[in-house]
C-alpha cells in the first residue's frame, strides 16, 4: 500500500503530495497519517492531488482540518488537479468556524443554569402528580351524575385484558411459591417435630401478605406496563389531542376506566392466589410430610382467625389503584419520542412495584397497631 | 465495489410485486440516467414505497429483475450487502432518525459501522455533513425529537450523505413541510446534485419540488411506469397524466417553475 500523503520541502514553505486511495474507504489510513504531520508545519503548504485517486469529501474535510488546526495559521494553497467540491468544503469549514466562534457559555453559568432547570421540573413533576389525581377525582365525581361517563364496554374490555388472561399466571406462581415456602418450612420445623406447623406457615403467609403481594408484582408487571404503553402510543400519535380536540377527555376515556378494571380486578385475582396457594401447601403437604388432607383442613382451620383472609384482601384494592395510576400518569407523560416511552413504561413499572411494597410496609405496621 | 460510473445507475426490468390477490407492479421497467434527477409518481396505494423498497434490496419481488450500476440487487443483498449499502444513500418519509442517538450520533452511526475511525474524526465529519445541509454543529447535540420538520429532513439527508454515495434515494422529502422550507429543501437538493454529482431519485407529491428540481419524471399507472422528461409528461395523452399534470395545482406549480426558467 502506497503512503496516503509526503511531505517535502517546497521553496520558503511546504508541499503536501497525496498518494493512493483518497475514497472515504482509504481514511482511517489517511486519519492515521495526518495525526503524525508535524506540529512545527509552518508557513505556505501547498497541497499537490496529482496522484489522489477518487479523492472524496471526508479525507478531503479531514486533511482541511487538520492544517486549520496549526498555529499560527497556515498558507494552503492546492494544486495539481484538486476536485472540483473543495470550494464546496472551503464554504463549509467558513460556516463552522462562524458557527464555533459564537458559543462558549461559561461553565458556572451553566452549571447553575442545570441546577435551576432541575428544581424547577421537580416543582413542575410534583404539581402534575397532583393535577392527574384531581382530574381523576372530578371524572369519578361527575361519573355518579352521569352514569354514561363509566364507559362500560371499555371497562370490560380492560377487566378482560388486566384479570381474564392473567389468572393463569398468577394461578401457577401463586402454587408454585406456596410450595417453596411450605418445602423450606417443613425441613426446618421438622428439626422441632413440629411439622404440622407448616400448615399454619403455609396459610398465614399466604392469606396475609403473599396471595396480594405477588398478584400485585405480577399485574404491575403485566398491566402496569401495558397501560403506559397503550398510552403513551397515543399520546405519540396525538390520538390523546383529537380526542381533546373532539370534546372528550382522555382521563375518562382511558385512565378511569383502567383503574376501575385493576380495582375490580386485583381482589378478584388475590382470592384465586389465595385458593392456589392454599392447594400448594396442602399437596406437598400431603406428599412431603404425608399429612393427609382432612388433618391439614382442620389444622388450617384452626390457625386462622377471622380476619387473616381479610388482612390480606383488603389491600388489593389499595394496590390496584397505585399500580393502575401509576402506569396511567407515565403513560400521559409521554412526549416526542420512542426513547420517552421505553424509558417511562421501565418507570411505570419499577415505581408501581416499589409503591405497592411500600404501601404493604405500611399495611403491616397499620395492622399490628390496630391488631387487625 | 459497485461502479458508480456504470450507466444506467438503475434498470429494473419486468418487475411483479403483489400482495395476496392485489397487485402493485405488474411488468413495471424503469431506468435511471447517471446524474439525473429522477421524480417517481403515482396515485396513493400505486406502489411507489414498493417499487423504492424494492430497489433497496429491503423487498424480495415476486418476479423481476432490478440492478445498481450494472449488478443484480437481489444477489448483491445476500452476498455483498455492505457494498451494497454503501453504494445508495436514503431518506425515508418521516425522516426515520434513530430516536435514542443524538443528530450528530446519527450521522455518524453508518461511519462508525462500516470503518474505523477516531472519535475526532466522527466528529468532525458530523459537523462537514451536518454543514452540507444546511444545519449548524450545535444542531447535532440535539435529539431527533427537539428538530423541527424540515431540520429533520435535512439531518435525514445528512445521515444518507454520510457514506459520501453517488446514487441518493429520497422518500417524500419535502413532505410536510412549509412552502418556504419546502423551496429551501429544493434548492438544497438541486446545489447538492451540482456540487457532489449524485443521481438522485425522488418519490414526491410535491409538484413544485417535481417542476423546479426533476430532469425526468416516471408515473406508475395500472402497474407499470410510463417515463418521460417534464414537457413530454404535459402532452401525455394518458387520461391519469392529464390530470395530475393539468388539475390546479400542477398549473401553478409549472407556471412558477416557467418564469424562474425565463427570469
Amino acid at each position: 500500500m502506497t503512503d496516503p500523503l509526503a511531505l517535502e520541502p517546497d521553496g520558503d514553505g511546504w508541499r503536501l503530495k497525496l498518494f493512493g486511495d483518497w475514497s472515504l474507504a482509504g481514511l482511517p489510513r489517511i486519519e492515521a497519517r495526518l495525526n503524525s504531520l508535524p506540529a512545527t508545519l509552518h508557513g505556505n503548504v501547498v497541497c499537490d492531488w496529482t496522484d489522489a485517486q477518487t479523492p472524496e469529501l471526508s479525507p478531503a474535510w479531514a486533511l482541511l482540518r487538520r492544517l486549520a488546526e496549526a498555529v499560527p495559521p497556515l498558507n494552503v494553497r492546492h494544486a495539481g488537479n484538486p476536485p472540483h467540491f473543495l470550494d464546496l468544503l472551503e464554504k463549509l469549514h467558513v460556516e463552522r468556524h462562524a458557527a464555533y466562534s459564537q458559543q462558549a457559555e461559561p461553565t458556572l453559568e451553566k452549571l447553575v443554569g442545570k441546577l435551576g432547570r432541575w428544581s424547577v421540573l421537580q416543582g413542575v413533576h410534583a404539581r402534575g402528580v397532583i393535577v392527574f389525581l384531581g382530574r381523576i377525582a372530578t371524572v369519578v365525581g361527575a361519573a355518579f351524575r352521569r352514569p354514561r361517563a363509566w364507559r362500560i364496554s371499555s371497562l370490560v374490555r380492560h377487566i378482560y385484558e388486566t384479570g381474564i388472561t392473567a389468572i393463569p399466571i398468577v394461578a401457577l406462581i401463586a402454587f408454585l411459591i406456596s410450595v417453596i415456602v411450605a418445602y423450606l418450612g417443613a425441613q426446618q420445623l421438622a428439626r422441632f417435630g413440629a411439622d404440622i406447623f407448616v400448615v399454619d406457615l403455609v396459610t398465614i403467609a399466604t392469606l396475609r401478605e403473599m396471595g396480594v403481594l405477588l398478584t400485585s408484582v405480577i399485574v404491575a408487571g403485566r398491566s402496569g406496563s401495558a397501560f403506559a404503553a397503550e398510552i403513551g402510543v397515543m399520546q405519540l400519535n396525538e390520538e390523546t389531542d383529537a380526542l381533546r380536540a373532539m370534546g372528550m377527555n382522555p382521563i375518562e376515556l382511558l385512565v378511569v376506566p383502567r383503574v376501575l378494571a385493576l380495582v375490580i380486578v386485583l381482589p378478584l385475582l388475590t382470592v384465586i392466589a389465595d385458593a392456589m396457594g392454599l392447594a400448594g401447601g396442602g399437596l406437598l403437604s400431603l406428599i412431603n410430610l404425608h399429612i393427609p388432607l382432612p388433618q391439614f383442613t382442620a389444622r388450617l382451620r384452626e390457625s386462622l382467625s377471622p380476619t387473616t383472609f381479610w388482612s390480606g384482601l383488603v389491600k388489593a384494592p389499595v394496590f390496584a389503584i397505585l399500580i393502575a395510576m401509576v402506569g396511567t400518569y407515565r403513560g400521559m407523560q409521554v412526549r416526542d419520542s420512542a426513547r420517552e416511552l421505553g424509558r417511562l413504561t421501565t418507570v411505570a413499572v419499577v415505581q408501581s412495584i416499589f409503591m405497592v411494597i411500600l404501601a404493604d410496609a405500611l399495611f403491616a405496621v397499620l395492622f399490628v397497631q390496630i391488631g387487625f | 465495489m459497485l461502479d458508480p460510473n456504470f450507466n444506467p445507475a438503475i434498470r429494473v426490468r419486468g418487475l411483479h410485486n403483489r400482495f395476496g390477490a392485489q397487485i402493485v407492479h405488474d411488468g413495471l421497467d424503469m431506468e435511471v440516467e447517471q446524474h439525473e434527477i429522477f421524480g417517481v409518481v403515482g396515485g396513493s396505494g400505486a406502489g411507489k414505497s414498493v417499487l423504492l423498497r424494492s430497489i433497496l434490496g429491503l423487498r424480495h419481488p415476486d418476479s423481476g429483475s432490478v440492478e445498481i450500476y450494472g449488478r443484480d440487487v437481489e444477489s448483491l443483498a445476500t452476498t455483498d450487502r455492505s457494498s451494497l449499502v454503501q453504494s445508495y444513500g436514503v431518506t425515508f418519509q418521516n425522516g426515520a432518525l434513530i430516536s435514542s442517538l443524538t443528530v450528530a450520533q446519527n450521522v455518524q452511526l453508518p461511519l462508525r459501522e462500516h470503518y474505523s475511525l477516531s472519535e475526532k474524526t466522527l466528529n468532525e465529519l458530523a459537523d462537514m455533513n451536518l454543514l452540507m445541509v444546511g444545519l449548524v454543529p450545535d444542531d447535532g447535540a440535539k435529539f431527533p425529537s427537539q428538530l423541527s420538520g424540515g431540520m429533520i429532513k435535512r439531518a435525514a439527508l445528512a445521515r444518507a450523505l454520510a457514506l459520501e454515495p453517488k446514487l441518493l434515494f429520497l422518500d417524500e422529502p419535502t413532505s410536510g413541510l412549509d412552502p418556504i422550507s419546502a423551496t429551501a429543501f429544493d434548492e438544497l437538493l438541486l446545489y447538492l446534485h451540482a456540487q457532489l454529482r449524485l443521481t438522485v431519485v425522488m418519490i414526491t407529491h410535491d409538484l413544485d419540488t417535481l417542476f423546479q428540481t426533476c430532469s425526468r419524471v416516471g408515473v406508475i399507472i395500472d402497474g407499470r411506469m410510463i417515463t418521460d422528461t417534464l414537457p413530454g409528461m404535459l402532452t401525455n395523452p394518458n387520461p391519469w397524466i392529464q390530470e395530475y399534470f393539468h388539475g390546479p395545482r400542477a398549473r401553478a406549480a409549472a407556471m412558477e417553475a416557467g418564469k424562474d426558467g425565463n427570469g
